[in-house]
């Protein structure tokens, strides 16, 4: 049991890191992102291909993939997402399909359609057995919680404690107020899309182990990464995370222990939670 | 009648290239036999979309599942020919039945909330539903699809075919009713209040119209004709599975409506028109590619402005 | 009397250029593949084995023009009968081949019927399609064939508590269902069968639950391309170090994603009708000339299949002269046919229409540096247990 809680914990953390860059760019921009599952495949595709190609490590492969995909937001922000800002939310939601559309059949195209295998460190590859077998860890998803938990704090930090946090944070609240105080409200909305597009790159390299890699990823989980922005909302870090935790373990944990219901289980809540409280779980007020 | 009054009637007159294009319509599986089967998958979509343009276009609510309509209606039908009674007819009509009561119970849900909490709800229960499908697979068949689903003649007469005349004849002739329904409808002291609360519906409220229950009734009616929809694909081509549940079924609904124009009903035809045919030209030049094109085109698209496609005059000027 | 002989010049000229035409009026084959979607990699293997098998044995047959018409359905039932009935009614194809999967082929066996056009199901492998229609004819495999391969092996190798994993659709079940009434009838246990969903399925809880069965084997059925993923998972929990021995249908370690899987799935032991490390002269030359066409991409048994239904089909209008007596004349010329192929002796049962051919057991072992399922037993011309019921 203490295993699948586990499982669940760091399958809720690598969620999180995937999620937040869409609950941001939501709450932010008030735009709805559906190519973020793409940016977060650009990763995962990025990893394997350095690894196979140029043969480099995996542990060095995994910020590049945070670097590169953050350098391919910021380029489809100026070009591209910045004149949908201001138009409605269908069109949003029809650009950004259009958008992963493309990036699906591009990687298939190049890459092919089938999985990609990463072959991870050695030293990551193990399993630590505690209290005779109740609780198994593999070493791997030890590592996912251990980086996505330093990447929250470190998110956590940035927003408070930085200038650049604080700027965040007022044009989260008043775009309009903000721009009035002299806030660069267009370069806080490019550093934004370019960090969020960042880290859901840097979710899919972590995840290509765990979750899979091939040109229907950003489909397969773009549900997931919606359902954590709509329940966890998106005023703030602590309820996206709170709402991956909850969906990773009740995943992980309803697939174990009710296998005949599985995924029943997810969209029930979420329907459920959103129809108690449509705002989002978490957030406060509505918008 | 008051000045008011006539001008809204006017407004409600079909005009004299409406009557053209269901003539052209209507004689389409006569004038292009080897066509009839893409005829009546167009049809079919049509009349999908056009139910989605009722809560889309006319009362704004963005849904990405509406496809659990269309499920529902496939199955019902299918199951009701496999063990009840082969009648398409028949058939139909429970399928719609059984689906306006599913969005009956679906509508409380997107009463509340914000586009993306509907976005979130409509898309939830779709894949409720298609989990549902696969998990009662002693019912369904599960991802192997429902087999063995013969169907009667239509009207007792008309038996459906190889070459699917039978099968475009009698789509083409239910969304024909549907339009003629749906005219009606819109046009209505109803239709119009529901364009009201798509605008503004704090004021609608305000003025005393009953916001809710005007969205739950337009949505059970959407879902009942989505259902039809669903049960005229489930007939004519005797066969139910697991994807009429699918994502992509809502997603490319919803891009034909966007491609034909929302809020007015021949958004729903010109846009399944335009999307099939495109589909089909462009998959067979690049079968695994298409959806590459299908992306850019939209991406375009959006980007020009959707208002703009079918209005070429408009492409040289910015906004 | 000119003009009389002009017009019997004529004539003639028209009457003999239109028998030419008629003897040169193409063969179509229509070929139903998932080229897009979840299934690709089975479509991309069977296009590629069909155009090799025309490249190898040209386009005429009986002297006329074969044409191959390849169409994606995209994993999709209704697209399949869609795309099956077009090809009938506006192709006017002699033949539909390909169906990567159980619905496809379900879905499309009344329009067979109903028109009367062979259908050879290349991939394919639940035991009831040949019954879904007379005019099917399989050259993959089935289920039931491996499953009670290996319900023979296992506990005469020492493996008498198991647990099944499986992917709920046709050929999944069928493969859970025979192992376990072979297990049952060798006097060993079946703990418990799980059922994982087909779509988007993730493994990792399934896994955690065998883990805690602690049976001796964990048998897995998988479709084509899955395979990794469950591998993965497995050598992650520690299943390997925790006496639990991984056995299944080749499926698993299938030849087109086996080389990445890595040094972990060594020693897995599957049941299947084709390898590529199959050591037969016939088998040596396909997989040099399939890896030549195709950017060094190794063939697994889905192209196998392709490739012998190419076969089975030029045969069959060889020995009807082009396809004389339309659909059923064909068809019976399908039926009963022997040959050797890439895998083995195969013959093609005349009675259910199904495949007979050698079962083989292997391990996976290494050779010249790359991954292979090594053959080290067979049960020979093994009918379908499905039907001999």
């Amino acid at each position: 049991m203490l295993t699948i809680l586990f499982d669940g914990v760091a399958y809720g953390m690598l969620l999180f890191i995937l999620a937040i860059g869409l609950a941001v760019t939501l709450g932010l921009m008030n735009f709805i992102n559906l190519a973020h599952g793409a940016f977060a495949m650009a990763g995962g595709y990025i990893t394997v291909l350095f690894m196979q190609h140029a043969g480099l490590p995996f542990l060095l492969c995994v910020p590049l993939a945070f670097v590169f995909t953050a350098v391919l937001g910021a380029l489809l922000e100026v070009t591209l997402y910045r004149r949908m800002y201001n138009k409605p939310h269908l069109d949003q939601v029809l650009f950004s399909i259009g958008l992963t559309f493309m990036a699906v059949a591009g990687v298939d195209y190049f890459v092919g359609s089938t999985q990609q295998l990463v072959q991870l460190p050695e030293f990551l590859k193990g399993r630590t057995e505690l209290w005779d077998g109740a609780l198994g860890m593999g070493h791997y998803r030890l590592a996912i919680i251990a980086v996505c938990a330093a990447l929250t704090v470190a998110l956590q930090l940035l927003l408070v404690r930085t200038r650049f946090g604080a700027q965040l944070r007022a044009a989260v609240d008043n775009q309009r107020v903000a721009a009035g105080m002299g806030i660069d409200v267009n370069r806080v909305f490019l550093i934004t899309f370019a960090v969020g597009s960042g880290l859901a790159g840097l979710g899919g390299a972590l995840g290509a182990e765990v979750l899979g890699l091939d040109p229907v990823f950003p489909m397969k989980f773009m549900i997931y990464f919606l359902i954590v922005v709509a329940v966890g909302g998106t005023s703030g870090l602590t309820g996206p995370l709170l709402a991956a935790l909850l969906l990773g373990i009740a995943d992980v944990a309803g697939k174990y222990y009710i296998p005949k219901l599985g995924a029943f289980i997810v969209y029930s809540l979420m329907i459920i939670i959103l129809m108690w409280r449509p705002q989002g779980l978490f957030s406060r007020g509505s918008k | 009648m008051s000045s008011a009054a006539k001008s809204l009637a006017a407004l409600a007159k079909p005009r004299w290239w409406e009557f053209a294009l269901w003539a052209v319509l209507l004689c389409l599986p006569f004038g292009l036999p080897s066509h009839a089967l893409l005829i009546s998958e167009i049809t079919i979509i049509a009349l999908f979309a056009m139910s989605l343009d009722l809560i889309l276009g006319y009362s704004g609510i963005v849904s990405l599942g509406h496809a659990a309509f269309f499920g529902m209606g496939a199955y019902t039908a299918a199951l009701f020919a496999k063990h009840i009674n082969p009648d398409p007819l028949l058939g139909l009509a429970v399928a719609g039945a059984v689906t306006a009561v599913l969005g009956a119970v679906c509508s409380l849900s997107v009463l509340r909330g914000s586009d993306l909490t509907r976005l979130m709800v409509t898309l939830g229960v779709a894949l409720l539903l298609q989990e549902l499908a696969n998990k009662l697979d002693f019912i369904t068949g599960g991802a192997d699809g429902l087999q063995g689903v013969v169907m009667g003649p239509v009207l007792g007469r008309f038996e459906f075919d190889l070459l699917g005349q039978t099968a475009a004849w009698y789509a083409l002739c239910v969304t024909l009713l549907v339009f003629l329904l749906l005219h009606q409808v819109v046009q209505s002291p109803f239709g119009f209040s529901l364009k009201t609360i798509r605008d503004n519906p704090l004021r609608a409220q305000a003025i005393g119209i009953s916001v809710h229950a005007r969205l739950m009734a337009v949505y059970t009616l959407a879902a009942a004709l989505a259902g039809l929809a669903g049960g005229l694909q489930a007939q004519t081509t005797g066969f139910a599975s697991l994807d009429v549940f699918g994502f992509d079924r809502s997603a490319d609904v919803l891009l034909m409506l966007v491609i034909g124009g929302t809020g007015w009903l021949w958004g729903g035809i010109i846009g399944a028109v335009v999307f099939k045919t495109l589909h089909s030209l462009i998959s067979a030049w690049t079968p695994q590619y298409w959806t590459f094109w299908l992306g850019l085109f939209l991406v375009l698209l959006m980007l020009l402005g959707r208002e703009r496609l079918l209005r070429p005059w408009t492409w040289g000027r910015r906004t | 009397m000119k003009t009389s002989f002009i017009a019997r010049l004529l004539t003639t000229f028209l009457l003999v250029s239109s028998s030419a035409v008629w003897s040169q009026e193409a063969f179509k084959i229509g070929l139903i593949l998932p080229m897009t979607g979840q299934s690709a990699s089975t479509g991309k293997q069977i296009e590629a084995a069909a155009r090799l098998y025309m490249a190898q044995n040209g386009d005429k047959v009986a002297g006329r023009k074969i044409e191959l018409i390849v169409k994606d359905d995209g994993g999709v039932p209704d697209a399949t009968k869609r795309i099956a009935q077009e090809l009938v009614v506006n192709d006017k194809v002699g033949v539909l081949s390909g169906f990567g999967l159980t619905p496809l082929a379900l879905a499309t066996a009344p329009i067979a019927t109903q028109s009367k056009t062979p259908m050879v199901v290349m991939a394919a492998a639940t035991s009831s399609i040949t019954e879904a229609s007379p005019f099917i004819v399989r050259t993959s495999f089935t289920l039931p064939q491996c499953a009670v391969a290996m319900g023979d092996w296992a506990p005469k190798n020492g493996f008498k508590r198991v647990v099944t994993l499986v992917s709920d659709y046709g050929p999944g079940i069928d493969a859970e269902r025979y192992f376990k009434e072979r297990m049952l009838l060798n006097s060993a246990q079946v703990l418990e069968s799980l059922r994982v969903p087909l779509r988007n399925p993730d493994f990792a809880p399934f896994l955690q639950k065998v883990r805690d069965l602690k049976p001796d084997a964990l048998f897995v059925f998988v479709p084509s391309g899955a395979g990794a993923a469950v591998m993965k998972q497995f050598l992650e929990r520690g299943m390997d170090k925790a006496g639990i021995k991984l056995i299944g249908t080749g499926d698993l370690t299938d030849d087109d994603q086996l080389n990445d899987m890595g040094d972990g799935a060594l020693g897995v032991v599957t049941s299947h009708h084709y390898s590529a490390a199959h050591p037969s002269a016939l088998n040596k030359k396909f997989v040099e000339a399939f890896k030549k066409a195709n950017n060094g991409l190794r063939p697994n048994f889905m192209a196998v299949g392709g490739y012998d239904g190419m076969r089975v089909i030029y045969e069959a209008l060889k020995n009807t002269k082009g396809g004389q007596g339309g659909g059923e004349a064909i068809l019976a010329a399908m039926k009963g046919q022997i040959f050797e192929s890439p895998r083995g002796q195969i013959y093609i049962d005349a009675q259910t229409r199904d495949v007979v051919h050698n079962m083989y057991l292997r391990k996976v072992e290494k050779k010249d540096g790359q991954l292979y399922n090594v053959e080290f037993d067979v049960i020979k011309d093994m009918k379908d247990p499905g039907k001999t019921k």
